[in-house]
């Protein structure tokens, strides 16, 4: 690497090969166009070409590659869920996370640094061990852990929270990682575009064409293409998206906002949760604390950040690290939660034929970019739901078949 | 601190309330789809919704419409109002 680095200093950019292709036109027609140019979006486009040799693929995003909720999540990858189907499908998720920057020729900066969910209460202790022994029961590294495992662990950790709710116990799931999250996006964007999949950016879409419910194409506002199948993977645009084509859905938008510090030296290896506190943390390999906390309490459509936020952010973060007390936010945003009532996401196929739907990713969404992508090339293709997404199917909720995964981000216990 | 405007009492900060969600009616007599549609279904796209929103110090509900685009509070809608839209013939259930 550092002879790339040198040739690099002295031949200047120029002779670098782009990333990304430059504009192209618009075709007539396309097998199949996925809206959202996002982490699912290009990793649904990934595996269509790569797996499934589908020729004609369009990735239509109306901003830029990654710009939305792929680059405002706290980046964290784990599969300590509470149900089996979560469990499951998160597992193949992490899974194909550890071999892809290999896969993706591509630095994402995957680090396995172990993952503590904090409980402050007996109830959440319970929810904790309940956890533990589903991930157990279906091979996965999660276990219980008393409160000196946490300090040995964690030594700059105040245990007892300042003396308000102290840390009786944690679950400690050892696969848990960080990785760079606009790199899992362009990773998967290059590896798409080389295998002939068309992206387009700032092409905005602004109608369905449905037939007698089937898809039959897109308008845009740079012209109308044909196509049989449209699979929306748009997070927190669902609802606009849906609305096009007449389907009712439980998603809610709810605004979900984090911040970092400036950088600082490693001192915590290891990633927090507090559900009680409603905060997460980490440190990231530049040194930032990256912190979220839980989704804003009412609806809004918006990427605004609040102050309100980073004040009670940083209330909760003292009480738990101290000596963090003189460090300063260094940036704060916002990204557009697509909530579902059962805290899983909606995943296949839908009432209109050729209409596939990726949505409710609320806070869960960055860790399931491979698989998502997978199992949603897989459904598009063979026009039924794969076996993984199954339980995450639209019709649970007209058939009460709800999920209730309460292992998701920002869910108290 | 964003304010919300109470009819009776003024702005009120927004941290003295929780969100009631949107506002909806249950249908009368509804197969198993409508049921399932009302209970979990929501107007998800941006626009105005109208939303219930309980103010802990005083303890009252309070109907709202609001731009969930731009977080605004347009006005604010007399609980009355709703109760009198609620039919009151219940014979056909």
């Amino acid at each position: 690497m550092p002879l790339r680095l040198l040739k690099f200093a002295l031949r200047g950019t120029d002779a670098e090969p782009r990333f990304f292709p430059p504009e192209q036109p618009l075709a007539d027609q396309y097998d199949i166009v996925i809206i959202g140019g996002g982490g699912h979006g290009l990793a649904c486009a990934y595996y269509l070409a790569r797996e499934h040799g589908v020729k004609r693929v369009a990735v239509l995003e109306q901003g830029y590659l990654g710009g939305g909720n792929t680059g405002r999540n706290t980046t964290i990858v784990r599969s300590n869920y509470l149900t089996p189907e979560g469990v499951q499908f998160y597992d193949q998720s992490l899974k194909l996370f550890q071999d892809l920057s290999e896969d993706l020729d591509l630095n994402l900066f995957y680090s396995t640094r172990g993952h503590f969910t904090l409980a402050h209460s007996d109830s959440a202790l319970r929810t904790m061990r309940w956890r533990a022994e589903v991930n157990k029961h279906f091979g996965i590294d999660s276990e219980l852990v008393d409160r000196q495992r946490i300090a040995k662990a964690v030594p700059e950790m105040d245990l007892d929270c300042g003396g308000d709710q102290p840390v009786l116990g944690a679950l400690w799931h050892a696969p848990g990682a960080v990785a760079r999250h606009d790199a899992v996006a362009w990773g998967y964007g290059r590896g798409a575009w080389q295998r002939g999949v068309e992206i387009h950016q700032k092409t905005r879409v602004t109608g369905i064409r449905v037939e007698g419910e089937r898809v039959r194409g897109v308008q845009t506002n740079r012209g109308e293409i044909a196509c049989d199948k449209l699979i929306s993977m748009v997070a927190g645009f669902t609802p606009r998206i849906t609305e096009m084509v007449g389907l009712q859905t439980p998603i809610e938008i709810f605004p979900l906002q984090a911040c970092v510090t400036e950088p600082v030296k490693p001192f915590l290896n290891s990633i927090i949760v507090s559900g009680s506190l409603h905060v997460y943390v980490s440190q990231s390999s530049r040194g930032e604390l990256v912190m979220g906390a839980s989704v804003d309490p009412s609806v809004l459509h918006s990427t605004r950040s609040s102050f309100g936020f980073v004040e009670e952010l940083a209330d909760k973060l003292l009480d738990l690290f101290p000596l963090t007390g003189r460090l300063r936010v260094m940036r704060q945003w916002a990204g557009m939660s697509d909530m579902t009532p059962d805290f899983a996401p909606i995943m296949g196929t839908t009432p209109i034929t050729g209409f596939y739907l990726d949505a409710g990713w609320g806070t869960w969404g960055f860790k399931a970019t491979p698989i998502s992508g997978k199992t949603m090339a897989w459904t598009a293709v063979n026009d039924q739901n794969h076996e993984l997404i199954k339980p995450f199917r639209l019709s649970r909720f007209t058939d009460f078949d709800l999920v209730g995964e309460r292992g998701a981000a920002s869910v108290g216990h | 601190m964003k304010l919300i405007p109470l009819p009776d009492l003024g702005p009120h900060p927004v941290t003295e309330f929780d969100y009631g969600g949107e506002q909806s009616r249950p249908p009368l007599v509804a197969d198993d789809a409508t049921w399932a549609a009302h209970v979990f279904n929501r107007t998800g796209a941006p626009g105005v919704l109208r939303e219930w929103w309980y103010h802990r110090p005083t303890g009252g509900w309070y109907l709202f419409e609001r731009d969930t685009a731009q977080d605004r509070f347009l006005r604010s809608i007399p609980v009355q109002d709703i109760c009198y839209e609620l039919p009151t013939d219940t014979s056909a259930v």
